[in-house]
């Protein structure tokens, strides 16, 4: 990294956010060439040949003077100053190892915590599968990730359910300042804490937690389309005991350790899968 | 199947130059590619080709479990190729095998040179390809499956991996040899052909063929990537498409 000529860092997040420009949502695939007009090879490109290509399956964005690629999927790349969900999956004897569903564990040291610990005693605070709000602090060229429990709206969550979607859809969980998130928490009236990460807790009456399962699976398979905000507003004023007709994705994803185990020979999928082949195949 | 024994080689080119299924030399089997059928991966596609069916996981970057095996300065590549025990007409005793080991190496290298792996400091990435019907040529509708996992998964790489193979069968080169083909014939070629650059970053022969018909082969080969390919973006658009057509939740899938 940093060596090449082309100096390339992925990320996105809150700079995915589909924000005002419409414009240019063309979506490529990695491999293909971009026009650069005369713009430097940004996030999720490559340069070879003095030509550029997408490295990524994203939506072109030119920022002057760089060209980029917004992923639309793809594992949670950490930020400085991302509040993220984070689970305990290891204790030690001055630090906590968390999952934060990015390439790599993240310590979350003692002292990045509200508490006063002596050595040895991080077990009686936080255990093995514990979901926590960490800040993203900084992160090293070598990809360490340091983050923080110490700030406003971090700490430890307590009951509720553990949601994930995909970290390129979080700003339209979150909505233009944070107004989808209103949305739901007054319609639900569930308590709500969105990852920067893709991790969404709820905790609320179990019928919100349904419609907070329902909404984030509707912006998730949605979210490309114009008109979410209208579309979940609808939903959720609507007094329909089932909401609309979504795909069956599984039963509430509460993120456990073993969900990061590979599981191949699982390849059981509810009705209403999208394999059917009669359909797109023709 | 089962009618094909050892007693008899069966005629696999007919008179008028087509082959065991009508198809001509160089013909691709039919392939359909759909991309995300999978949840729980960070990415997946399933592909059926001819009688092949193929799934594909990815997973990560991610740990690398056992720890000894973190590079540095560079993601690791793991893949593993499994066939499934009713994939064949004899059971398959389930399990690693050295054919299944060797075809998890040589995937997991073709891949290691597409994607930008220093992008990713001391993780994996996990390629799982399960052949769950078999027709020859499942490492190239490995390869096709798991390149478009891998790009589903967001990872980045020069291009996506279209593959096929290409073999000798009585005395023809043919593209994408069924399995007849494949157990009768005199070589098989499988390939694996990185479209922006056109370089091969997988290529085994089994067999004999001539310097010539090598090299018609390898034109044949890349030729037949070049169509594999098409499929394989088409497959990609129609889960990622941003157009108000994507009316179908089906078709739009829930990624991971």
């Amino acid at each position: 990294m940093g060596n090449g000529q082309h100096a390339r860092h992925r990320g996105h997040g809150r700079e995915g956010r589909p924000s005002s420009s419409n414009s240019d949502r063309v979506v490529v695939l990695p491999g293909d060439e971009i026009p650069s007009r005369g713009l430097r090879p940004g996030v999720g490109t490559y340069r070879t040949d003095g030509r550029i290509y997408a490295s990524v399956l994203g939506l072109v964005r030119e920022s002057p003077p760089f060209i980029k690629v917004m992923p639309l999927s793809g594992r949670y790349i950490p930020h400085a100053g991302d509040v993220i969900v984070g689970i305990v999956t290891d204790v030690q004897g001055t630090f906590w190892l968390l999952d934060i569903a990015a390439p790599r564990w993240a310590p979350l040291h003692m002292t990045g915590t509200p508490w006063k610990i002596d050595f040895g005693e991080t077990g009686n605070y936080l255990h093995v599968g514990d979901s926590v709000v960490v800040a993203v602090e900084q992160i090293d060229e070598t990809g360490r990730i340091g983050v923080t429990m110490n700030g406003p709206e971090l700490g430890k969550l307590e009951g509720g359910t553990l949601f994930t979607v995909s970290p390129a859809k979080i700003p339209r969980v979150i909505g233009r300042g944070g107004s989808m998130i209103q949305t739901i928490t007054e319609a639900t009236g569930c308590q709500l804490r969105v990852g920067q990460n893709g991790r969404v807790w709820a905790d609320g009456p179990p019928d919100g937690i349904r419609r907070v399962h329902e909404t984030l699976v509707m912006i998730e398979t949605e979210g490309q389309r114009r008109g979410l905000t209208e579309r979940v507003e609808r939903y959720l004023t609507s007094s329909a005991p089932t909401g609309p007709e979504l795909p069956w994705t599984g039963p509430p994803r509460s993120a456990t350790l073993d969900e990061a185990l590979p599981r191949p020979e699982s390849l059981d999928d509810g009705p209403g899968d999208d394999i059917e082949l009669s359909e797109n195949g023709a | 199947m089962g009618s094909v024994g050892a007693k008899e080689i069966p005629q696999l080119i007919t008179p008028d130059g087509r082959r065991i299924d009508g198809r001509l030399p160089d013909e691709l089997r039919q392939l359909r590619i759909v991309a995300g059928p999978l949840h729980r991966a960070d990415g997946s596609a399933y592909v059926e080709w001819g009688l092949n069916k193929v799934m594909a996981a990815v997973y990560g970057p991610r740990e690398v479990h056992p720890r000894h095996l973190q590079q540095n300065n560079k993601a690791i590549v793991q893949c593993k190729y499994n066939m499934a025990a009713f994939s064949v007409d004899e059971r398959k005793r389930p399990g690693l095998d050295r054919r299944s080991q060797e075809i998890s190496k040589v995937i997991a290298e073709a891949f290691e040179s597409v994607i930008f792996v220093e992008e990713f400091p001391r993780t994996s990435i996990d390629v799982y390809i399960e052949v769950l019907q078999a027709n020859a040529g499942t490492r190239c509708a490995g390869v096709v499956a798991a390149s478009v996992a891998l790009a589903d998964a967001g990872i980045p790489m020069v291009d996506l991996l279209p593959s096929v193979a290409v073999g000798k069968v009585g005395g023809k080169i043919c593209l994408d040899l069924k399995k007849e083909e494949d157990n009768f014939g005199e070589a098989d070629l499988p390939m694996a052909l990185v479209p922006q650059s056109g370089r091969l970053v997988l290529l085994q022969m089994e067999g004999h063929m001539t310097r010539d018909e090598l090299s018609q082969s390898l034109d044949l080969g890349v030729k037949g990537c070049r169509s594999i390919y098409e499929v394989m973006r088409a497959a990609l658009r129609e889960k990622y498409s941003v157009e108000p057509s994507a009316a179908t939740p089906a078709a739009a899938g829930v990624g991971q």
